[in-house]
């Protein structure tokens, strides 16, 4: 973890209530794909965990939904603004567990932190397929991205106004052959994503935070290893650990 | 050169500043960002005789000033924390710690405490029998004079570490419960343990905390804090430990001026994890500034 200011290189609408930030900085502190960072953001008490989207030498990306008062402020920052940051928060997804021909499940605000899974996956010389999924078409995002680096994009919206209707677990049905699946997303999401694979996986979750890097014990949760907090002992966690 | 050295209980603290229970875990992940050794000390995660997991999640709330949490001492259990946790720690931190302990009956605290006691990574036991976040124990024996001196009476008869009981602001006289605990034998007392308090949900009409309330910790609590310290200073002679939305080194001179030896700082850690570490090279600054020479000029200066 490293605590820094960032500089805002960019900030856009991506669809409805998504915004993907780009901010300037020491990123050095990131080791996985699929950790966080933890944004203050002036008049609200506590950060705000966002997990990251995309990380390079001195930049990095975060897309986010506009849920509450707090996003909405950051919402409203232009480029050139600074931020107080807490980076490389969280384990990460482990790319090393993946096999041959892997399955990415993303819903929604969960999509994000598979780009960068995605890529590093394809740069190890693996196939990623990925399922994206929408409740509805306004609220689609980075399908294009994900299209230049993925071995397979498939997309599903619940009401079916664009692509495969119903749900990623619905798309998963359909695909047999894949070695591994990544999950993130909605709780409900990641059970059913649970309970519909016969491989093993990773799944990220998301918990109202204090800190965010283990030191209030705000997040924990029980697995089958033992208690564990989400901010540092995840957010990712294996299959085989977790308890519904 | 100012002097920022004070004295808790017998044992010198190069400054008064103190992570408060619960906002620290122990120590480990802040050492990680800075050498902790250039804190007075630090107080450990609450811990019970048993290992606990705590409240359902979730347990944190955001509001004005501050934040909500309902953690409810999840902590690994004493033997844990004795045998593997202590002898760890002192890769990164070489002071005394204060232990803080909890409990659901006299025996457990008693208990707790003579094993934590036994360890000489600590310093102090601090007893917390203000936790708003568990049932049957905790807040009951914090809210009456009478229990409150029980437990000090039944701990300090195993440990021969000083005994800081930590109170309750969620009564109508802390004084009174201060007093109770000095008369009982309490070497010192802390305060404040957080307030009460709740957030509704507006989209799903319901409280947002899994455990309905938590405590409330934060600036926003300063004033009500500041206002406890005075008021237990005026009614003890031990020391007195101030705590309760500090954020900068003014507010630590300002607990001080209303009678604190030392401070806590808690909820300001979780936000910014390098708050301690400021505070410590602010103070000498901040004391040249106001002319203070030395930190015991300035205990108790307000009500003079």
């Amino acid at each position: 973890m490293k605590q820094g200011i960032y500089t805002i290189a960019d900030h856009f609408r991506l669809a409805k209530d998504i915004y993907k930030l780009t901010l300037l900085g020491d990123t050095s502190a990131f080791t996985a794909p699929g950790q966080f960072v933890n944004i203050k953001i002036d008049g609200f008490y506590l950060r705000r965990p966002m997990s990251v989207h995309h990380y390079d030498k001195n930049t990095f990306s975060v897309i986010y939904k506009v849920v509450g008062d707090g996003t909405r402020a950051l919402s409203r920052l232009e480029r050139g603004s600074t931020l107080d940051l807490l980076t490389g928060l969280g384990n990460g997804f482990d790319s090393s567990k993946s096999g041959e021909k892997p399955v990415l499940i993303g819903g929604g605000s969960g999509i994000p932190p598979l780009y960068q899974l995605c890529l590093q996956l394809k740069n190890e010389g693996k196939k990623p397929s990925v399922i994206l999924g929408f409740n509805t078409e306004a609220d689609m995002f980075c399908i294009d991205e994900f299209a230049r680096i993925a071995y397979e994009v498939r997309v599903c919206t619940a009401d079916g106004s664009f692509g495969e209707s119903g749900f990623v677990t619905d798309v998963l049905k359909t695909m047999t052959d894949y070695t591994y699946f990544y999950a993130c997303g909605p709780e409900a999401m990641l059970h059913a994503v649970y309970e519909g694979t016969a491989v093993s996986g990773q799944l990220s979750f998301e918990e109202r935070m204090g800190c965010g890097f283990g030191a209030c014990m705000g997040c924990s949760c029980k697995t089958k290893y033992g208690n564990k907090r989400i901010c540092v002992d995840g957010p990712v966690l294996e299959k085989e650990e977790i308890i519904w | 050169m100012v002097n920022t050295k004070v004295s808790l209980c017998g044992i010198e603290l190069d400054n008064p500043i103190i992570p408060a229970s619960g906002t620290f875990g122990y120590g480990e992940e802040f050492a990680a960002l800075y050498d902790i050794n250039i804190l007075g000390s630090f107080s450990c995660k609450g811990t019970t005789k048993e290992p606990r997991f705590g409240n359902p999640t979730p347990r944190i709330a955001e509001c004005a000033g501050g934040m909500l949490n309902s953690v409810g001492l999840q902590n690994p259990g004493i033997d844990a924390v004795v045998n593997e946790i202590f002898p760890r720690m002192k890769e990164y931190f070489h002071k005394p710690i204060i232990a803080n302990v909890g409990g659901f009956s006299i025996e457990e605290y008693v208990e707790c405490s003579r094993l934590a006691a036994s360890s000489d990574a600590v310093g102090w036991l601090e007893i917390n029998i203000s936790c708003p976040n568990v049932h049957g124990g905790g807040l009951s024996f914090g809210t009456s004079p009478e229990a409150a001196a029980e437990v000090t009476r039944a701990v300090k008869a195993v440990s021969e570490k000083p005994v800081i009981m930590k109170l309750s602001p969620n009564v109508t006289n802390i004084a009174e419960i201060a007093k109770a605990c000095e008369d009982a034998g309490a070497d010192a007392v802390s305060l404040i343990n957080t307030l009460l308090g709740m957030r509704i949900d507006c989209k799903t009409r319901k409280p947002i905390l899994a455990n309905r309330t938590g405590g409330y910790s934060g600036p926003g609590v300063f004033p009500v804090a500041l206002r406890m310290v005075y008021e237990v200073y005026e009614a003890v002679s031990i020391p007195v430990i101030g705590m309760g939305g500090i954020q900068s080194a003014r507010d630590v001179l300002e607990m001080m001026m209303a009678g604190a030896t030392a401070v806590q700082i808690g909820a300001a850690n979780l936000v910014n994890p390098l708050i301690c570490k400021e505070i410590i090279e602010e103070l000498p600054r901040l004391m040249g500034h106001f002319g203070i020479s030395d930190l015991s000029e300035i205990k108790g200066a307000a009500h003079r």
